[in-house]
């Protein structure tokens, strides 16, 4: 059994670590957080320049084709950092859609840009509030153009390219396209969040030129399963973030002194981070699980994108909140970084599908698991 | 990243899953296989005639305590053939229950601390199941605080002469041997004063009481000790060194790694399968889909972790701590299961009737028995307190009796 990341993989991990602790310290994510951009232009480059972002894009479309377990360990990374870079959307999203799905010039004319960061791409997906389902989408394509609104598009100001998904005129399916947002008939608007480190849009199409991407009324099942594929990759950057919030807390609690002690030294404190390493310790371990699956494209992958997702997000959520509790009053101040993990790790639990739509999933495949079992032992 | 063996691995594999299926007793396997958590593996038939028969068998085949030396009863296998080893036995392991500690944790002990001769004499029947042991550290006032045991041990001639009461002591009731944690100077801080030793169960002056359990089952004893004598030579490390001897002891107990501790997931999974709750099956109602999520990834966290750890024995490495968050996990887990469980059986879950159809009182008796695994072993408090400090490297305790020769600590309030 091998079930850790290879010594090359661990040694790019460290790599990753030791440029974001250049060129993403706390005063890079806050520029971000405080100024009017939403993300960081010259980290993002850097990223690309670096073969960060283009690690399982094969060399043919300028990637360096190391594979996915590297872009689990970049991803942990990313998530340390509290990144304010479209990583996600672009590279767990949409280059993973067109390296699905798209056809040999589609990947020829965007990967190369998606590799190296010059360009941003995205999945349009949602379109207005509650649980993304089938039916909640009504965008429209016709003739090569679409209509319609999708709202909240992660990074969607940002973006130069969107996936967007529309539903079938007269049917229950969706199909994908490819919009170029710098061309007529987009309109965006960026929107305020939660965590502003991370940009949302509303954007409308009024007859927007749109390539299809993958075969019409195929769409609902691709977006499914590049989802979860994007999903180990976000377990990664929040079982990154739940590490660092919990060092962070741990670090609070030595040099903090109460009642002429280290506050970490009395057990209310003691115990409640020990109950955040056991999350952190169980989210990152069915991380692990994930990224098996994502790399050997195992029959499992569903399955374990929910375990991965489920434990995650629970884990980064536990641990931000705690890492307030812990810092007391100072933990609620703009000037301390417990709100930046506050922020991304309640971000992170709703992209990509919130926890009970996940855990809903999770006990789907779990379910259909067993009744296989359960019918072939019969 | 893969879960496959190295060639020498799928090599042992294989030779264990052979013997396993030409000598293991298939016609136990049903009746252990259905023996839910806290419910006794074998309840029909004598167990432990079973289970020594079993163990015999492993060791006359070289299947026993299988990373001890040979020359003491063991194979000289490396730590991870021992974890296939317990991957392959399956449900024949549950019959293991009764030689866990004396071949997990009181052995390592024998191998550190006793002199050679007692340890050609001990261990290879230890290994075989021939002779049983028990652990006798727990007292009536001494248990997450070990160390404030008072249990006497003092020296006339070549002998110790030891009164006192243990407590909460797993088998004593069919252990030949024991291995006990006594004070010896009560002059000196409490840990400096402790001197360990073994002894023959059958000793005169040696009175086990089973202690009946919540759960109506009576797996752990008193015991007590009136002018027990044991000869100097059986005393494990120096005089005063009692308390680095059961830390060894202890660490053993943390060391063990199977395929993650039961939670008790598989089987709610299964009920909320079948069961209806007159609104349909349970596992439709979005309600009961959360929790079972959220009961499912504590259960594949800890499958995950405790591969990771046997990853890093393949590797030949040490394992990392990580492997500490194993029972305080499933304790919680497999109490909230038992309860959730109980809940979705409405009324009827008070029952606990094995004839009832859709649980088979299995979720009783798990309720009934949790409580004990989050206490024995080290507490969750505890536990907690060794993640904390040893893990994430944060300060001790602060102790009202540190530094305080062990007569004068407080025992209650003044």
């Amino acid at each position: 059994m091998d079930f850790d990341f290879s010594p090359d993989q661990i040694e790019l991990k460290e790599q990753a670590r030791r440029y974001l602790a250049d060129h993403c310290s706390s005063t890079a994510v806050r520029a971000v957080l405080d100024g009017p951009q939403s993300h960081d232009a010259a980290l993002w480059k850097g990223l690309g320049t670096q073969g960060f972002l283009g690690a399982a894009i094969p060399e043919a479309y300028g990637g360096s084709g190391a594979g996915y377990g590297e872009l689990c360990v970049i991803a942990e990374e990313l998530g340390r950092a509290i990144a304010p870079v479209p990583f996600s959307s672009s590279i767990g999203l949409c280059a993973e859609l067109l390296l699905r799905a798209g056809t040999e010039a589609q990947k020829q004319r965007w990967l190369p840009g998606l590799a190296d960061g010059s360009l941003i791409g995205t999945l349009a997906l949602a379109e207005k509030p509650g649980r993304v389902t089938l039916a909640s989408l009504s965008a429209t394509a016709a003739g090569g153009r679409i209509t319609g609104r999708k709202c909240p598009v992660p990074d969607g100001d940002i973006a130069d390219l969107a996936v967007v998904a529309t539903r079938d005129a007269g049917a229950h399916t969706v199909s994908l396209h490819i919009v170029d947002l710098r061309a007529a008939g987009v309109q965006r608007q960026a929107l305020p969040g939660v965590d502003p480190t991370r940009s949302q849009a509303q954007l409308d199409f009024s007859g927007a030129e749109a390539e299809p991407l993958g075969a019409p009324g195929q769409g609902w099942a691709l977006a499914q399963a590049v989802i979860d594929r994007a999903a180990v990759l976000m377990a990664f950057e929040q079982v990154g973030g739940a590490d660092k919030a919990l060092q962070t807390a741990c670090d609070y609690a030595q040099e903090r002194f109460a009642f002429g002690r280290p506050i970490a030294s009395l057990q209310a404190i003691k115990h409640m981070l020990a109950d955040m390493y056991v999350s952190a310790t169980l989210a990152r371990s069915n991380a692990y699980y994930g990224a098996w699956a994502l790399q050997a494209d195992a029959p499992e992958l569903a399955e374990a994108a929910a375990t991965a997702r489920v434990s995650a997000s629970q884990a980064y959520q536990h641990c931000a909140r705690n890492n307030i509790q812990v810092h007391g009053g100072m933990g609620f101040t703009w000037a301390f970084d417990c709100h930046l993990h506050y922020r991304r790790a309640n971000l992170l639990a709703l992209q990509l599908g919130s926890l009970s739509e996940w855990e809903d999933r999770l006990v789907g495949h779990l379910v259909a698991k067993r009744n296989t079992a359960t019918t072939s032992a019969a | 990243m893969n879960f496959d063996d190295t060639p020498q691995e799928a090599a042992f594999r294989a030779e264990a899953r052979a013997w396993i299926a030409a000598n293991a007793p298939k016609h136990l396997h049903a009746q252990l296989a259905a023996a839910g958590y806290g419910q006794s593996p074998l309840a029909s038939g004598d167990a432990i005639a079973e289970s020594k028969a079993w163990q015999k068998k492993k060791r006359d085949a070289g299947w026993a305590c299988l990373h001890w030396p040979k020359e003491y009863g063991g194979r000289g296998a490396s730590p991870i053939e021992r974890v296939i080893w317990q991957q392959e036995e399956g449900v024949y392991a549950k019959m293991a229950g009764m030689f866990i500690i004396g071949q997990g944790m009181i052995a390592p002990t024998l191998m550190a601390f006793a002199e050679e001769r007692h340890k050609r004499r001990y261990l290879p029947p230890l290994a075989s199941g021939e002779e049983v042991w028990c652990q006798l550290f727990s007292e009536p006032v001494a248990g997450s605080d070990l160390a404030g045991l008072r249990t006497k041990a003092e020296k006339v001639g070549d002998e110790w002469v030891v009164n006192g009461q243990k407590i909460w002591t797993s088998g004593a009731h069919y252990s030949d041997f024991g291995m006990i944690l006594t004070r010896t100077d009560p002059n000196v801080v409490k840990h400096d004063g402790l001197t360990m030793f073994f002894f023959d169960m059958k000793s005169p002056g040696v009175e086990v009481r089973p202690i009946k359990q919540v759960n109506g089952q009576s797996g752990f004893n008193e015991v007590f000790f009136t002018d027990l004598r044991i000869p100097d030579h059986q005393r494990l490390g120096d005089v005063g060194k009692g308390w680095k001897v059961s830390l060894t002891t202890l660490m053993n107990e943390r060391m063990s790694i199977g395929a993650g501790m039961p939670t008790g997931f598989p089987e709610l999974l299964d009920f909320c399968c079948e069961f209806d709750t007159g609104d349909g099956l349970a596992v439709d109602d979005p309600a009961v889909r959360s929790r079972l999520a959220q009961f499912a990834v504590r259960t594949s966290g800890l499958k995950y972790t405790a591969y990771r750890s046997i990853s890093a024995l393949s590797r030949g490495q040490i394992p990392g701590p990580e492997n500490s968050i194993g029972k305080l996990v499933a304790g919680t887990t497999l109490q909230e299961i038992a309860a959730f469980a109980m809940d979705l059986q409405g009324p009827s879950g008070v029952l606990v009737d094995a004839a009832q159809p859709s649980a088979a009182a299995r979720f009783q008796a798990m309720l009934l028995r949790s409580p004990a695994t989050r206490i024995e072993g080290g507490t969750d408090e505890i536990l907690r307190n060794i993640i904390a400090e040893r893990v994430l490297g944060l300060p001790a305790d602060m102790r009202a009796d540190r530094g305080m020769p062990f007569n004068q600590i407080p025992t209650r309030v003044r």
